[in-house]
This record gives C-alpha cells, structure tokens and sequence, in this order.
C-alpha cells in the first residue's frame, strides 16, 4: 500500500516503513539505542529527503524511546538521578550542537563531515566495545564463578562535588556525566541521531556503571534530547513528517517493547558484542561509500542548500 | 467539461481568421488532488484539429504535446576523489529546471520538430532546462545539465514519449501521460503544438492544477504556519504511541 508522505513529498510503502521501524524498534529496546544511527541512513536508501529523514527520525526516537523507558521503569532499572545529569549535559550539548552545525553548513562539506563522524565514531565505539565484550566473555569462560568486581579509583573518583547515585551503586563527582552528556549532546545534534550507541559505551567504560541500569538511563535521556531536537528541527526547518514518523513509530514502539524483553533475557556480554558487531558493520558500510567509486557522479540538491 | 468544449468550439471560428489550423483541447481532468493514498496519476490529454479549409498539400500533420511541472532551482554537485575519499567538489546552480517534464509527440521528435522551432518553442527536455552558465572554476559544465536529466529521467520525473500521441485522419489526437507518486505542488502546464514539416502551424496551452488535498494539505499548512504547535503535536504522538505499545504489551503478558 502507498502512501504519499506531505512533508517529505514522496510516495512510500506503508509496510515497508512499518517494516523497518519494527526492526529498528527491537535493536533498539535489546541494547537501548534509539536505533537513529541505522534508521536515518536506511531511510536515505528509501528516498526520503535527508533533511526529512534527520528530522522525522528524532521524533520517532522519541515513540521507541519512550515505549523502552516504561517497560525498565517497570524493571527498575533506570537511575533518574544519573539520567538527570546527563540530560543537563546533554540539552547544553544539543544546543551547541545546532550552532555548530549551522557553522558547518556555511562553510559547506557538512555531508561528508557527518559520514566521516559517523566512521570514525562508529569504527572506534564498534572496535573498543567488541574486543573487550570478547575478553570478558573468555574471561568468564576461563573462570566460572569468580566475578570480576575490580572497581578502578582513577580520575573520575577524585574529581570534586560528589553525588550519590543508589540505582547504579556509584558515588562519583557529576563533573565526568555531564561532560559525557555534552559531548553526546553536541554529536547527536551534528549526526542526526539519539546518541545512545556513544552514550551506552560512555556510562560502562568512563563511568562504570552496570550494564543493566545503563540501557534503561540511556533510553530515559535520549527521550528528551530527541524530543527538544525534534522541536528544534520542526521549528527551523520544517522538516518533521509526522505521517512518517507514525508509520515508523508504530513499527517501532512494538519492537521496542520485543526488544526489551529479548534483551533481559541476554547476557551483558552477549548484549554488548552483538551491538559491536552491528556498529561495525554500518560503519563498514558507511566506509565502503566513502572509498568506492560510486555508480553515480553526480547528485542534486535543492538550490542553495549543501 | 462538455461545456467548456462547446464553448471553445463557439468562440474558436471567430479568430481563425488568419490560420487555417487549430487546436480545440480537451483534457481526462484539470485538477490532480493529492491524497494520502495518492500513487501517481494519468492524465488524458485529448483534442481535435479545426480547419476552415481541406487540409493543406505536403507534409503530414504531426502533434507534440508536453506536460511541464513548476520550474525550481537545483544544485547538482559533482563527486571527486579526494584523499581516496569520494567528496563532492564542484556545483553547478541550475536556474530553472521543471519538477516534472513530458514529451510526447507522433513521431520521432527529431523528424516531427525542426532544430530551430524547438529552440523557439522550448520543446525537448534540454531545451526546458535554463543554465545561465556555470562558473569559470567548473570544468566540462555541460556533463552537469545531462546528469540533471539523467537522474530525473531514471526517477521517471523527465519522460520522452516518442510515438506516444495518436493521430487519426489528421484531425483527432490523444496521449495519455503518467504522473509519478512523487510530486510537487503547483500548476502544470500542458502545451500542444501542431507541425508539418517540422514546422509550428499552430500551439495551445492550459494548466492542470496539482495540489495537495484533505489531511495532507492540513498537515502541509499546519507545519508551516505553526511550526511550534505541529512540534509540540508530533512529540505529543510519539509519546502516546510509546506509551499504548507499552501498556498494550503489559495486558498480553497477564
């Protein structure tokens, strides 16, 4: 069945995007990203117009988002003290972000500044998430009930104005959350996505906390960067399709809630190779488009625009 | 419909003075509303050819009919190897390029329209498209007009119907030309043009008008003259719609 799009100004397949929003939805509530960095280039594949897809993308997150965040509330595995620092970080973040972005956009090359952020982040967040995935896997193998519970007292441990955060059993200063929250805010606000695929990684590695609360936290702090993004786009650009982002939602909120319960079932580690793995492989592909001879040289853009 | 024939047949013989051709139109629909379910359109363009005297000796009639969509600008960059990484590098401003462009003729376009009446009347797709010129810094500019109708043409957005236009007994014509699903509002303008021997005897023009209609042109108009509303409206979706998925799954597992 076709339906025409009015923003994007297209005719799509509506089972075709009930399709990939239920696919998207499901990744999205087993490893609590928002599934943006997989959705908005596939929907460049499709022919949405990329300032639409960017745009609508952030809305749909929101749905997933949301959808995702109920069913951990429920777990309670989501720490509201955490997310609320991030969150101030990540607003400040998304803010700069846009100005940034703008700044970009006058210098033109903004297109291929976004792919080559999308590698390179993707490449070094994939790379660094599989191999040690795979060494706590081994690690777990080699030594069946011995759990490693090293707590590291590095820099994040002597930094000042010290909170405690009971859901995520942590006592550390909010100065390195909140620099994790503007440094995903600032991204997410140039690539067009939710951040959680940098956020998740960030709040294991920097900030040490358990993989089980992480996704929930995520998912609760992406609702709201998206949620001011979409606003931000709808006001200024006027590209969020809200007949899209229905039809992706509705794909997407009911994979969402199959992915959650997919995903506690899984191991931690299990979780967190097969979301390496698939960051590795959009960043192959993405990659791949950047070194290959494309088949076609040329492309069109509205007039002024870059 | 029939009205408006009739009344072109009542007004047409008083200025057909001086030719002794002409075009009477008709059209399947003057107006395409674009819908939710819209998926493309035909448009049946139809007509006859009036003369006051029998039709003269020589060649034979032929009709070329083109449907052009609303004129925009369009930047088309050009892909370069940069660092072994594929960058667009130069752009060409094309001024004025139609959305959508349709030629169908009843014979071969070359044989039907001479080079020099098809730089007058603007008919082939090439001549549709206006570049002022590209700047001194693009080499090779004119590779940028052509992958400009490449890709439309590949989108089924530019289309050469050569043969397409039926002509019976020199006096009746019809073509019948398929709108894609994607399309842009605005008037479209239909031109019919009559030739022998590659030359013009006689052209007609009229506008379909394509707009978007129901809840498209609502949501259209709403994102447009209350961004902030239509915001506030699409994250007050996503949330209800997360939140039902989530409540609705919470009742299956009981």
């Amino acid at each position: 069945m076709q339906i025409y799009l009015p923003i994007a100004e297209v005719s799509v397949n509506a089972f075709l995007l009930l399709g990939l929003g239920g696919i998207v939805g499901i990744l999205s509530g087993m490893f609590g990203v928002g599934g943006g960095f997989l959705m908005t280039p596939l929907l460049f594949f499709i022919g949405i117009p990329p300032a639409v897809a960017v745009a609508t993308e952030a809305n749909q997150i929101v749905a997933s988002s949301f959808s995702g965040v109920l069913a951990h509330l429920r777990r309670k595995t989501v720490d509201l003290k955490m997310g609320t620092v991030l969150l101030i970080g990540g607003l400040c973040g998304a803010a700069l972000g846009v100005v940034l972005f703008n700044y970009l956009k006058s210098l033109g090359q903004v297109d291929l500044l976004v792919r080559l952020c999308y590698v390179v982040f993707l490449g070094v967040v994939g790379g660094l998430m599989f191999f040690e995935s795979l060494r706590a896997i081994r690690r777990a193998r080699s030594a069946p009930g011995a759990p490693p519970q090293r707590r590291k007292h590095g820099l994040v441990h002597a930094l000042p104005f010290k909170m405690k955060f009971r859901v995520s059993g942590l006592y550390i200063s909010v100065i390195p959350p909140l620099l994790v929250g503007l440094t995903v805010g600032v991204l997410a606000a140039i690539m067009g996505v939710g951040g959680g695929f940098i956020m998740v990684p960030a709040m294991i590695y920097l900030l040490g906390m358990p993989t089980k609360v992480v996704i929930g936290t995520s998912l609760f702090q992406i609702i709201f960067v998206t949620g001011f993004t979409t606003l931000l786009h709808a006001t200024t650009n006027f590209t969020v399709d809200v007949v899209l982002a229905v039809l992706l939602l509705v794909g997407g909120v009911i994979g969402a809630q199959i992915g959650t319960r997919i995903g506690v079932k899984m191991k931690a580690e299990q979780l967190r190779i097969l979301l390496a793995m698939m960051v590795l492989a959009v960043c192959g592909k993405l990659a791949l488009d950047l070194l290959l001879t494309p088949s076609e040289l040329y492309s069109l853009g509205a007039a002024g625009g870059h | 419909m029939l009205r408006l024939l009739a009344l072109l047949v009542l007004i047409l013989p008083t200025f057909a003075v001086a030719q002794s051709e002409e075009i009477v139109l008709g059209l399947s629909r003057e107006e395409v509303a674009i819908t939710a379910t819209f998926d493309g359109s035909d448009v049946l363009i139809f007509g006859a050819i009036k003369r006051d005297a029998p039709a003269p000796e020589g060649g034979a009639l032929e009709v070329i009919i083109t449907l052009a969509g609303p004129s925009e600008q369009v930047t088309v960059r050009r892909k370069d190897r940069v660092l072994g990484i594929w960058a667009n590098t130069d752009a060409v401003e094309i001024d004025a390029a139609p959305s959508f462009y349709a030629v169908a003729s009843s014979g071969p376009l070359s044989q039907v329209l001479t080079a020099v009446e098809d730089l007058r009347h603007h008919v082939s797709i090439p001549q549709v498209i206006r570049s002022v010129g590209a700047p001194d810094t693009v080499d090779n500019a004119g590779s940028f007009t052509d992958a400009l109708i490449r890709i439309r043409a590949g989108a089924g957005q530019y289309q050469m119907l050569e043969g397409d236009v039926l002509v019976e007994e020199e006096t009746l014509f019809k073509t019948e030309i398929t709108l894609p699903a994607s399309l842009t509002e605005g008037d479209y303008v239909a031109r019919i043009f009559i030739t022998r021997n590659g030359e013009v005897v006689d052209s007609y023009e009229t506008t379909i008008a394509v707009f978007k209609a129901g809840l498209e042109r609502w949501l259209f108009e709403t994102s447009r003259n209350q961004p902030l509303f239509y915001g506030l409206m699409s994250l007050a979706i996503a949330i209800a719609a997360g939140w039902l998925a989530s409540a609705a799954f919470r009742i299956f597992q009981r």
